[in-house]
């Protein structure tokens, strides 16, 4: 870490609407430094990034990069001047191929504005290469998994160069090799002077990649300290304000009778020959690398798409699953891998998100107990601690921790006796991801069958009972929660 | 000197705490606040506009459109469009003359059975619309698009081209009727939109038109049957637009082939400069309702101030653009 200063930002504030988002935020840059920024759902991470890279204005306070001050009214403006980010929120055109989303707007020109298709590929394989993505550029990013559009993310952010890369959560949707890969680049940027602002919840990789740790804490600035001289727990406290127990109780659950049997599940080309049992007050762990076809499988097993052969039984009964209704109606809940794309409407109300999935429960004759609706709203609000102004608040307005929670809050609304949960705490805080483990722990012990599909060992087995490890569209193992390890996982996955 | 200082404090804090109110009372009722300034303009500048003849005349003449409107509210809110409430209004106005008068089968047949073709010609239609967008999953501008000239075919092909004449009296009562002074056309509105209200706000329904505009594929993963959903939104739509129709041709005492054309222009503006979003899952049915009556005030408005109609039509389209643009210029703010 050289002395020079890539981007000083002094006393940065912020005001949307009904909450004061910044205030009185500083962050200093150095040169050939990972300058990782932690704080709780909320804190204010997001806005200030999305303040460096110029999609917003600030309010108040001084930004200066490399000495100059700077106020940019634009992203292009913030690329201009060296910074670039990878979002929390994919940015991606989705019926336009990796190569057009990658280069859209320096596309390589022959002399007519045409656009050089050959060289266009051979940029993007270049940039897709430095990332180990290894798919054909002419592939519409709408064919692509989740992981691979975040590791497309990252390639397109490392191609501008950037002396700033300013990293949102950019693990969110990866595997662990995926993950080393992208240490392996940060590292590299690292020692040719380039600097990485690296927000993330995930604090293992924080510790084990940042030179300095900037708290924030509703939108305040709480303190600013070297990695080395912090250790996990003072850095969770200085995150949640509070000392936080960090230890899950796993309850000795006693598991029931079965609840759920899959044999011989089969979709060509996404899952194949997959059957597994699920028993009342049992917690499934269900683990996998990109390309796995977990999430494939889950969508079979909910009546997203319909499984080509094999069969579904609930409680010894054979099923018949076709559409998200049915299993409903058999009680299986679904929270989805992606709650803005699949979990949420995100221009609706926090009190019609969460009671959407069961009008039913509310209506009589097709007309709503509004009342009924909005103490039943009130309550799951309550319980899963879902930090909103109120009910009527749209819920694109919420942060994505609350977000997810109001996803949960739907699903549970539902009363199923099967929960599925992809991916529960993507995007969310240490504070929140307790909270959520220990609701999805009680849920077991009050006699709900759970699966819980994870790309985060941690919480795999800070959840699960039993582990079932996913490989290219086969079961390839399952592990007792007592034999876990993380060798014997990857072992199996990979 | 200290006074003084704390009065300019406390004014300027005053100040502040009535623009913070104005502003959230502009962000909440903007169209409420839009149509109030127009109504006492246009009150101040001719002094035959408040008159109680002249506000029953509007709110009739914008009986049609809100009713047109109201069914396009719903399309809209699924994120849908319906190009085609012209042509259906026409058609079941047809409909419903051919069976209110004695010239086209010979015999006149009581009000109520004319009534009943003319909203069941407007559902069929309608359906006809929903079964091509939910089921086949034709985009509706195009669906609609189809209709509008396939229903405008149908009412020449059904009427020959010529108007029918001679409705009974009974049947016209519905569109130049009044009950206690209130054009009996208002009242059918009136009561429309409070159906829809009810349907949309207290209904499982509603609060499904809007998950399904909001994000479909959420909605579907939540269990809600989009297809069904979008299917009867387009129903509602032509029975509206079939009422329309009855109440027009009721009005203008003969079944006209050529009633309606472009109606479905006036539809969406006031469903637009209500707030809506085009793209679906936003708006509110209050929001249609002043846009319905800001288009109406300003028809009449205008005519009575003897404003040339090729301005008229300028004027309306940029109050439609002017409406939508300060809508998304507070919403960028926030």
């Amino acid at each position: 870490m050289t002395e020079t200063i890539l981007l000083s930002a002094k006393g940065i504030s912020k005001r949307f609407p009904g909450v004061q988002a910044l205030q009185d935020v500083s962050l200093t840059l150095h040169a050939g430094s990972v300058h990782a920024l932690c704080g709780e759902n909320g804190a204010g991470k997001s806005t200030l990034m999305n303040i460096l890279i110029g999609l917003y204005r600030r309010d108040e306070g001084e930004i200066r990069i490399k000495g100059e001050q700077v106020n940019f009214a634009s992203p292009r403006e913030a690329l201009r001047h060296g910074i670039s980010i990878i979002d929390q929120e994919l940015n991606v055109i989705t019926e336009m191929t990796i190569a057009e989303n990658m280069f859209l707007g320096r596309e390589p020109e022959r002399p007519v504005p045409f656009i050089d298709r050959a060289v266009l590929h051979k940029w993007t394989t270049e940039q897709l290469e430095r990332v180990g993505l290894d798919v054909d550029p002419r592939t519409k990013i709408r064919n692509l998994s989740l992981a691979q559009i975040q590791l497309f993310e990252i390639a397109r952010a490392l191609s501008h160069d950037s002396d700033i890369i300013i990293m949102d959560e950019p693990t969110s949707a990866l595997g662990e090799r995926e993950v080393e890969k992208l240490f392996e680049v940060i590292s590299l940027l690292r020692s040719k002077g380039r600097s990485i602002i690296y927000v993330s919840h995930k604090l293992e990789e924080v510790f084990r990649m940042a030179d300095t740790i900037t708290v924030l804490r509703d939108g305040r600035h709480v303190g600013t300290e070297e990695a080395g001289s912090l250790d996990r727990a003072k850095l969770i406290s200085m995150m949640v304000g509070r000392k936080l127990d960090e230890s899950v109780a796993k309850s000795g659950r006693l598991n029931g009778p079965e609840i759920l049997s899959v044999d011989h599940l089969t979709r060509l080309g996404e899952y194949n020959d997959i059957s597994l049992k699920l028993h009342k007050g049992e917690i499934l762990g269900i683990f996998g690398l990109m390309g796995s076809g977990r999430s494939e499988f889950l969508n079979g097993l909910f009546g997203i798409k319909r499984a080509e052969s094999g069969s579904i039984a609930i409680d010894g009964h054979e099923a018949r699953i076709e559409k998200p209704s049915d299993a409903k109606r058999l009680g299986i809940a679904y929270v989805t891998e992606d709650r803005k794309l699949s979990g949420l409407v995100l221009p609706c109300s926090v009190r019609e998100n969460v009671s959407v999935a069961a009008l039913q429960k509310l209506a009589r004759g097709g007309i709503l107990n509004t009342r009924k609706e909005k103490s039943a709203v009130q309550k799951l609000v309550a319980s899963l601690n879902i930090k909103t102004p109120s009910i009527r608040q749209p819920v694109r307005y919420l942060s994505g921790g609350n977000q997810q929670k109001v996803v949960l809050a739907k699903w549970l609304f539902t009363e199923p006796r099967i929960l599925i949960l992809d991916e529960p705490t993507r995007g969310i805080d240490v504070g929140a991801k307790r909270e959520i483990y220990s609701l999805i722990a009680k849920f077991a012990e009050s006699g709900y069958g759970i699966i819980v599909v994870s790309s985060e060992m941690p919480e795999i087995f800070a959840l699960s009972d039993r582990i079932i490890v996913f490989r290219e569209g086969r079961i390839a193992g399952e592990v007792g929660a007592a034999d876990a390890t993380q060798e014997r996982l990857l072992h199996l996955a990979s | 000197m200290e006074n003084e200082r704390e009065t300019a404090r406390s004014a300027r804090k005053a100040s502040g705490r009535f623009a913070a109110v104005a502003s959230a009372v502009m962000r909440e009722y903007g169209i409420v606040v839009a149509f109030v300034i127009l109504f006492v303009i246009l009150a101040l500048a001719s002094s035959y506009f408040l008159t109680e003849r002249n506000l029953l005349n509007v709110l009739q003449q914008t009986a049609v459109n809100g009713l047109l409107a109201i069914g396009m509210t719903f399309v809209i809110l699924t994120g849908g469009i319906d190009l085609s409430v012209g042509s259906i209004l026409a058609f079941s106005g047809v409909v419903s003359a051919s069976f209110a008068s004695s010239a086209n089968f010979g015999h006149s047949s009581p009000a109520i059975v004319a009534i009943l073709f003319g909203l069941l010609s407007g559902l069929v239609l309608g359906m006809v619309n929903g079964v091509l967008v939910a089921r086949w999953r034709v985009p509706a501008f195009v669906v609609t698009l189809g209709m509008l000239s396939i229903a405008r075919g149908l009412t020449f092909i059904y009427t020959n081209g010529m108007p029918i004449p001679n409705i009974e009296s009974q049947f016209l009562f519905i569109g130049q009727g009044f009950v206690a002074r209130i054009p009996f056309a208002v009242i059918v509105f009136a009561f429309v939109y409070i159906v829809a209200w009810v349907v949309l706000y207290r209904t499982r329904f509603g609060r499904y038109v809007y998950a399904v505009g909001g994000n479909e594929k959420s909605a579907r993963i939540s269990g809600v049957n989009t297809r069904l959903i979008m299917f009867v939104v387009y129903g509602i739509s032509g029975i509206l637009a079939g009422l329309g129709g009855i109440i027009l041709t009721a009005r203008t005492t003969a079944g006209l082939p050529q009633a309606g054309t472009s109606y479905e222009l006036d539809a969406i503006a006031a469903v637009v400069i209500g707030g809506a979003s085009l793209a679906g899952g936003q708006g509110k049915l209050v929001g249609t309702l002043f846009g319905a009556l800001i288009i109406g005030v300003i028809n009449n408005g205008l005519d009575l101030l003897h404003v040339s109609s090729y301005y008229q039509q300028v004027i309306k389209g940029l109050i439609i653009i002017g409406a939508v643009l300060l809508d998304s210029l507070r919403k960028k703010e926030e």
